[in-house]
This record gives structure tokens, C-alpha cells and sequence, in this order.
């Protein structure tokens, strides 16, 4: 198993190609030893393939999310499990535009990618997932989410640190024995609190059993991002959320609290 | 499962006890819905409330099965006196879900839980059931008046900070949903609720429902083909138990049958299930129907 001192961990890259670049330009600076995504590298944004170089130039080595699931298998959709019917419209819109503009070799590579990962940081081993170890499409919110159960997860899966994504919001919570849960918030887009910077986490390991939690924020040319979707035709809806930092679609699944959060 | 044979009855194993339900109100209610699936009134006793005391020793049985989530339903939990202080209390666990029919709910306690809600890092979430997005749709299923003062509850929610998310029983034709789901929202925003979260569920053929359609057909049961490349995660038995006055039950759905008791504590309460009931044909056909969108595909 890998032995890291500092980490940086991305979430979902939902096609942000400007985000991640800036992202690796910072971890570095940070002093990173090594980078790791936790999925969904598709979705949202423009030119899905543009991501795929700086994962290999850097190294990067990733989660399967559910987005690089269906793209790999080319499933009929991106498995968020929408039931409404406007949320439905638009990760539909994303997931065929996504797919179109996916290469067959990058396809192939998603399709391969590990459902988790795990290393030593220090004395902690931290465990990797998408959703959550037990469910790749699992949504782990921080309001919906009962300490207990986290316990339970940590125990069930021999690890002192899980980390996951999928929510698009960035939370932790400290366990027992030392143990922490972190969501690691996603690069792919803002997270409805009204700025348009996104987010990576930096987990570092002290001297002690005791694991750093850092959340970073991330500004890029968030401007360039949305004319490049405009140039694709991507929707409107989408371009709003990059431009303000606000969620206009895909609210249905945000739990009351999260919710209330944002603007819409 | 070794299929032997495909028309057996198939049993459903618990794969992590995620939801614990609370009976908190027994089967009283203060409305006498047509299709109420354990047909529930003023005058039905056959399920008590829950106390305060039960609600926190339970809760605190929840904690080494590591429990994620918290519901309560009834009848209407907030005719149960210690309603507020059930939920101030829960919050301390862990996020709750009421179901409520939005017909009782007072001022006093939304303040109170509004608060609670604000200290705690766990979402308190509102259910309010109405049955169509009018009075001329909901008022002969639920009865006289009850539209309006679920519209009055729902804006007294909204008046006090909550997003209560509205659950419809489809009690109208599937191609008429985009239709119908369209105006409801529009009446909704009218009403004051801007942002309206909603969630339709199939209407279950039990209790009073039977009379007012149609009850099983022998045939209308799961069987262990039917259950070959099924995801059962979407049965709520597969990941719920409920806490009711008779003991740990089987899912919310099938309280009434005396098979679905499955244990004083909830440790016991975690073995399998065998779907011998109609009713859990149509749990299969619709998949979970009592959960929150924000769980992911787990309760689609
Ligand atoms: S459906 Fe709900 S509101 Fe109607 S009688 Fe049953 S418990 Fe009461
Ligand atoms: S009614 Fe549904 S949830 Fe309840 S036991 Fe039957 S299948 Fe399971
Ligand atoms: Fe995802």
C-alpha cells in the first residue's frame, strides 16, 4: 500500500478542465506528495477529453464515480437517480453530450478505474470512495448523515479516514478514536453558496495518529469556463451556475438543510 | 438466494438497519382518508402513541447499529402530545423526517423546532401528504375542508424557515403526471412556497384503500423469480425496521400483520422477511415509497 505524507484529493471534475489545472498548480505549491480524484471526471462541463492529459501527465490516479461508470459502459444514463422531471431533462442533456465528446480510449480508461483506494498517511490508513464504500451512487450529506452511521462505515471498512464526493459540498466529521469522515467537495462547480470558486481537500499527516483536514478554495477563469460552454451549446442553467456560484438544477436531491442554503 | 423453486415466496435480509421508523402516533389521526393503508381515525386505537421515554430508548438502542436516518409517522404524530420534544430530542441523534398531514400543526412548536433544527448539524424534514392540487381533487379522498388547512399548514411551514417537501398519492393517470404535477407547483408558489419540493407516491391497496378499489389477486404476489436481477436495496425491508407499541415491525407498510412483529429489540428485529403479502407486490412494482430524494438511488 502507498505511503503519503500530504494529500490532495479532488472530487468531481465534472469536464472543468481550467479548475483542475489551477488545482494541481496549487497542490503542488502546497507540497502535495501525491493527488488523487475520487471520480466523475464528465459531466457539466465542456470538452470531456481536455482532463484526460493532466490526469496522466500528473499522475493522478482515481476513483470510479458513477458518471465514469455509465460513460465507460456506455449505460443509458448517469446513474444520479433524478425523478424529477427538469433535473432529469438536464443530466440528460449533459450525459449525451458528455458521452459524445468522451474518446473510446479515455471510455476504456474510466471503465477500469478502481471503485476504491486506499494508503497509509503517517499512522492513519484512509480509504477512497465515490458515493460511499458500500454504494458508488450512495449521496453522504452532511445534514442527513448521523454520526453512528459513519461509525459504522469506519468500522465495516477498516479504515481510520473515508473520504468520498458525489454531493457536490464539502463537509467532515470527527470520530471516534481519532477516526474522521471528510467529503471532499468537488473542482466540477461552485457548491450553491453564491461564489464561483470551487474546492479541493488537503489531508496531512502530523506527527501524532492525528490527521490535518484543509479545505482549499480554488479560483480559476471561471469567465473562460462558461464562454467555452456557450461555444458547446451547453445549457444556460449550467452556465449560471459557474458564472454565480448558485445550483439551478439538480435541487431535488439537497436535503432540506443544504438547501436552504442556496438561492434557489 | 438458491432458487429452487420460482414461485416460492422469497424472504428479504436486512443489509444495514439505515432507517428506524417510529409508530409515534399508533393509528390515530384526526382525518379519515379513503385510501389511508392502515386506515387510520380518531377512534382507531388498535396502535398506541409513543412516549417520549420509549422514543429515547430506542434511540439510544439505535446508536451501536448505527442508524442514519430517523422517520415518524403515525396516524398524525403531532396528535401525540410529546411530538415537539420527540423531534428536539432526535435531532441530537441524527436527521428526522415527519410525516405529517399539515391539518394541526401550531405556531408554538414550529418555533421550537425550528430551533432545535438550527443548533443541531441535522436536517429536520416536513412530509405534509395532500392528494391533488385541489380541493375538488383532495376533499373527496381526505375529506371537507382538509385541502385548505393542509395549504394552511404547508404555508405556516414555509412562513417559519422549513422547505416541507409535499407527497401526492397518485390518485390520478401516469400520463396525466407532467400535467398534473405542473399546476400543483404553480398552486404551491401561489400559496407563498416558492421553491416546492414534491414527491409522488403509488397508492397502496390496504386497509381502507381495499374498498375503495380493489384488493389482491392471488396472483398479485412476489415471487423468487420475480426477485432474480432485482435491486432489493429498493424494498424499504431491505434497510428499515419500525418501532411501534407492539414492538420492532417489519417495515411502515405492513404493521397491521401480526407476521410482521419481529422482535421486542431491534437486534432481534434484524432477521429476514418473507414478502407472503399483497402489498409487498406492489413495494416491488413501485419501488421504496417512504423516503427522501436526498438519499440517493438507495430510496429512488
Ligand atoms: S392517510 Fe394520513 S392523514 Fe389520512 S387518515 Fe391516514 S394517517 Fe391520517
Ligand atoms: S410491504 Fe414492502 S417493505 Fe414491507 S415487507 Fe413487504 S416488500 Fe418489504
Ligand atoms: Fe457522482
Amino acid at each position: 500500500m502507498p505511503e503519503h505524507r500530504t494529500v490532495a484529493l479532488f472530487g468531481g471534475i465534472y469536464a472543468n478542465h481550467l479548475a483542475l489545472a489551477a488545482a494541481l498548480a496549487d497542490a503542488q505549491r502546497r507540497g502535495a506528495d501525491a493527488i488523487y480524484c475520487l471520480g466523475d471526471l464528465g459531466a457539466f462541463g465542456p470538452h470531456p477529453d481536455k482532463v484526460f492529459p493532466l490526469f496522466k501527465e500528473h499522475d493522478i490516479q482515481s476513483v470510479r464515480g458513477n458518471y465514469d461508470d455509465s460513460i465507460g459502459n456506455e449505460r443509458a444514463d448517469c446513474q444520479c437517480g433524478y425523478t424529477d422531471p427538469r433535473d432529469n431533462y438536464f443530466a440528460e442533456l449533459s450525459y449525451d453530450y458528455t458521452m459524445a465528446n468522451t474518446s473510446p480510449p479515455n471510455r476504456a480508461w474510466l471503465k477500469n478505474l478502481p471503485s476504491e483506494i486506499r494508503f497509509q498517511l503517517g499512522a492513519a490508513s484512509v480509504l477512497l470512495c465515490h458515493g460511499s464504500p458500500r454504494k458508488m451512487n450512495e449521496f453522504l450529506w452532511e445534514s442527513t448523515t448521523s454520526t453512528q452511521f459513519l461509525e459504522y462505515l469506519a468500522d465495516e471498512h477498516q479504515a481510520d479516514v473515508i473520504c468520498n464526493t458525489h454531493t457536490g459540498i464539502k463537509w467532515q466529521r470527527d470520530l471516534s478514536r481519532n477516526r474522521k469522515f471528510v467529503n471532499v467537495g468537488v473542482l466540477g462547480r461552485p457548491e450553491n453558496d453564491g461564489r464561483p470558486h470551487v474546492w479541493y481537500t488537503l489531508l496531512s499527516a502530523g506527527d501524532s495518529r492525528e490527521i490535518t483536514v484543509e479545505f482549499i478554495p480554488v479560483p480559476y477563469d471561471h469567465d473562460r469556463l462558461a464562454a467555452e460552454m456557450r461555444a458547446e451549446r451547453l445549457p444556460e442553467e449550467f452556465i449560471a451556475t459557474i458564472l454565480s456560484g448558485w445550483w439551478t438544477t439538480c435541487l431535488e436531491v439537497l436535503p432540506a438543510k443544504e438547501r436552504r442554503r442556496g438561492r434557489f | 438466494m438458491t432458487a429452487t423453486n420460482n414461485n416460492a415466496i422469497p424472504r428479504v435480509g436486512l443489509s444495514h438497519l439505515d432507517h428506524l421508523w417510529f409508530q409515534v402516533a399508533g393509528t390515530l389521526c384526526n382525518l379519515t382518508c379513503h385510501h389511508c393503508f392502515i386506515s387510520c381515525s380518531p377512534h382507531n386505537d388498535f396502535f398506541g402513541f409513543l412516549s417520549l421515554a420509549e422514543v429515547k430508548r430506542r434511540l439510544e438502542e439505535s446508536i451501536p447499529l448505527g442508524v442514519k436516518e430517523y422517520y415518524f409517522t403515525g396516524g398524525e404524530p403531532f396528535l401525540n402530545p410529546e411530538m415537539t420534544d420527540i423531534l428536539v430530542l432526535t435531532l441530537r441523534y441524527g436527521p428526522a423526517t415527519v410525516l405529517t398531514n399539515g391539518t394541526v400543526l401550531k405556531d408554538e412548536w414550529l418555533v421550537r423546532l425550528r430551533a432545535a433544527e438550527e443548533l443541531s448539524v441535522y436536517a429536520l424534514e416536513f412530509r405534509v401528504s395532500i392528494d391533488g392540487f385541489s380541493p375538488e381533487v383532495n376533499d373527496p379522498i381526505r375529506g371537507e375542508g382538509t385541502f385548505a388547512r393542509a395549504m394552511r399548514g404547508v404555508t405556516k411551514l414555509v412562513e417559519h424557515g422549513f422547505l416541507p417537501i409535499i407527497t401526492a398519492a397518485r390518485t390520478w393517470p401516469i400520463e396525466r403526471e407532467q400535467e398534473v404535477v405542473g399546476s400543483f407547483c404553480k398552486m404551491l408558489q401561489a400559496a407563498g412556497y416558492s421553491r416546492p419540493r414534491l414527491k409522488i407516491l403509488p397508492t397502496l391497496q390496504l386497509g381502507a384503500e381495499t374498498g375503495r378499489t380493489c384488493g389482491y389477486a392471488p396472483e398479485e404476489r412476489v415471487t423468487t423469480a420475480m426477485m432474480e436481477d432485482f435491486d432489493q436495496s429498493q424494498l424499504i425491508c431491505e434497510h428499515s425496521r419500525i418501532v411501534t407499541d407492539r414492538g420492532v415491525q417489519v417495515c411502515p407498510i405492513l404493521i397491521e400483520a401480526p407476521e410482521s412483529v419481529l422482535g421486542e429489540t431491534l437486534v432481534e428485529s434484524q432477521r429476514p422477511f418473507v414478502l407472503s403479502h399483497g402489498v409487498c407486490w406492489t413495494c416491488y412494482q413501485n419501488g421504496a415509497i417512504c423516503s427522501n430524494p436526498s438519499s440517493g438511488d438507495k430510496d429512488a
